[in-house]
């Protein structure tokens, strides 16, 4: 069985900020981290390897630095890590990104793919189902627990909704999206952080997919949607702020906006 | 040429979901714009009977599609009947609740047809858009969404691709009031399914027997952040929420700390509010919190901290320790109520 885990390298995102002129991200000196999902996915496919046999490898697209990212999952485990990067790919949207990621998948082979629900600074969950469209393989996204594999072929998962669970049974090839719920991730031990080094990091440009995609859809000229314009948000007014009252004024001061607003 | 604003009127076991009606509100203003109408999709087995209620909430005309196989929801019969759809009618925008259905759904949807969408919206805009400065331009919906946990906003077109889409996120849009005497055509699309088209196997579907708390039905959230001191206080704060008809809420740390259930947290990780009233208790007012509770009617901010930038978005603050306030306002409230019994 071979696994392949999709991850994201991510700012944190409470210290990212706009530059005020240029209205653009402020990145330099932002701590990046796997993505809290995408984690969770590679520590269940550690654990699926260790029950049931097979292979883990893990894919991340995005620029070079994104290396530090596949060299934790080697540590934590992994057997091999592809980065996928290309001045080509740079911009792409969700469905470009999903083109690129595919093509990608399709060069490593794939028996179960596992991406992250979404990554914490896009929001979007929309990469991992147009992942497995592109590949024409069954999704089960937001999967909260695997229960088993059966017949070597049939991956048992347990998806959240908000009103209820379903237990469903997927024959691979299929692709899961990982809920930070589905595992806790391992800690790096030391041993692995030394074989992460050692290990290669391989790397997948353009010319090494250009036949598994579409060069005209991929990249921000390919992308069906483009950002118009980013902003930071603005506040709501402000309206009366009352200072030094007594308990019993508080209360009187409450009663009184409650009755006005004919909440009370 | 593409036309029509259609709404994907999410169900479950037969009852449509609130965001739907929301989506068709706001389609309605969407299509005035336009100058389009709108369009309900409703998916499902033995669901027909429900299309009226779509017309009365704002639609000109649903599409309906039936199918054993569309009892309950599963990826791939829902997505090829959304196609089905799209190939029929050519919509030009197509908006789906930011649910864990819609969520799943609208990517492969956008997938397979190969066009844009644009994921858990808060607000949607028609207006013209210029390649040029001379060019007579065409009119877009622009979309615009919370990126980077809410600290941006990303408006975002798509510009070439039809149909339009998005996921918009529940709470946020305002459905109108339904009118009865509406009506409209109710036709129904007819798809082939095939038994290859369930690619998976649902084992078991457990409802969650207690319904979770739905914080975004709320009239009124009393809402409890680090100030409240301890979880206990929640009872408290509840006691207020039973007497105003409301319901409890938090600010995520207290979520994270393991006082109160996640259902119930407000914010940019939580859920959107838009409560008549929404008590802010000792909630500092980071601006992930804010994101979800500032499209409140009224909001009452109590915090010992006379510079908490819950303040700013307040319509009335009370600088002061809400451990001593609120149990003198249960006292207040409960005296008001027999007074003005």
């Amino acid at each position: 069985m071979k696994i392949v885990v999709c991850i994201k390298q991510v700012p944190d995102t409470n210290e990212v900020k706009l530059d005020p002129i240029t209205n653009t991200l402020i990145r330099d000196g932002v701590p990046s981290i796997i993505n809290h999902d995408d984690k969770s996915g590679i520590e269940a496919a550690l654990v699926l390897k260790e029950r049931f046999g097979g292979t883990v490898s893990v894919v991340c697209m995005g620029p070079p630095q994104a290396d530090v990212a596949l060299r934790e999952a080697l540590a934590m485990g992994c057997d091999e890590a592809y980065l996928v990067s290309a001045r080509e790919f740079g911009g792409s949207d969700t469905w470009a990104t999903a083109s690129i990621i595919s093509a990608a998948l399709k060069n490593i082979g794939y028996d179960l793919v596992i991406t992250g629900r979404q990554a914490i600074d896009g929001d979007t969950a929309q990469v991992g189902p147009q992942i497995a469209e592109t590949l024409g393989i069954p999704q089960v996204s937001y999967a909260e627990e695997i229960y088993d594999i059966e017949d070597g072929n049939k991956v048992i998962v347990k998806r959240q909704f908000e009103d209820r669970y379903h237990i469903i049974e997927v024959k691979m090839p299929c692709l899961l999206t990982a809920l930070a719920e589905l595992a806790t991730p391992r800690y790096m031990h030391a041993g692995g952080i030394i074989d992460a080094y050692e290990k290669d990091v391989k790397l997948l440009g353009f010319d090494d997919l250009k036949d598994q995609l579409v060069p005209e859809y991929i990249g921000l000229k390919g992308s069906p949607t483009n950002v118009f314009k980013s902003f930071t948000k603005q506040a709501k007014g402000t309206g009366t702020i009352l200072k030094d009252l007594s308990p019993d004024e508080a209360v009187e001061a409450i009663i009184a906006k409650l009755d006005e607003r004919h909440i009370i | 040429m593409s036309r029509d604003i259609y709404v994907v009127a999410e169900q479950r076991d037969g009852e449509i979901a609130k965001v739907a009606f929301e989506l068709i509100g706001e389609a309605t203003k969407l299509a005035a714009d336009l100058e389009q109408k709108v369009v309900g999709i409703l998916i499902g087995d033995h669901i027909k009977d429900k299309a009226q209620s779509l017309i009365d909430a704002g639609a000109d005309s649903v599409v309906v599609i039936e199918d054993k196989m569309l009892a309950e929801y599963v990826t791939e019969p829902y997505t090829k009947a959304i196609t089905a759809v799209i190939k029929e009618c050519d919509p030009e925008i197509i908006l789906f609740g930011a649910t864990s259905i819609g969520r799943d759904l609208a990517p492969r949807v956008a997938s397979r047809v190969h066009t844009g969408l644009t994921a858990d919206c808060t607000k949607l805009d028609i207006d013209v858009w210029k390649a040029t400065p001379e060019d007579e331009g065409q009119k877009l919906l622009f979309m615009t969404r919370p990126a980077f946990g809410g600290n941006i906003m990303a408006t975002i077109l798509c510009k070439y691709y039809r149909p339009q889409m998005a996921t918009v996120r529940p709470g946020v849009m305002k459905k109108l009031i339904a009118d009865h005497t509406r009506t409209g055509e109710i036709k129904e699309l007819k798809v082939n399914f095939e038994p290859l088209d369930m690619n998976v196997v649902i084992r078991e579907v457990v409802k969650e027997k207690h319904k979770k708390v739905d914080i975004t039905e709320a009239k009124v959230l009393i809402s409890g952040g680090r100030g409240i001191g301890s979880p206990e206080f929640y009872t408290t704060l509840q006691e207020v929420a039973d007497i105003l008809g409301g319901e409890i809420s938090s600010s995520r740390a207290n979520v994270d700390a393991g006082w109160i259930a996640r259902e119930r947290q407000v914010g940019q990780t939580g859920k959107t509010v838009r409560p008549e009233l929404y008590m802010a208790c000792g909630i500092s007012g980071a601006i992930q919190h804010v994101a979800g509770m500032e499209g409140s009617d009224c909001v009452i901010a109590i915090n010992k901290n006379d510079t908490a930038a819950i303040f700013d978005v307040s319509d009335l603050g009370i600088v002061g320790d809400v451990k001593v306030i609120i149990p003198k306002l249960i006292d207040a409230l409960k005296k008001y109520k027999v007074a003005n019994a």
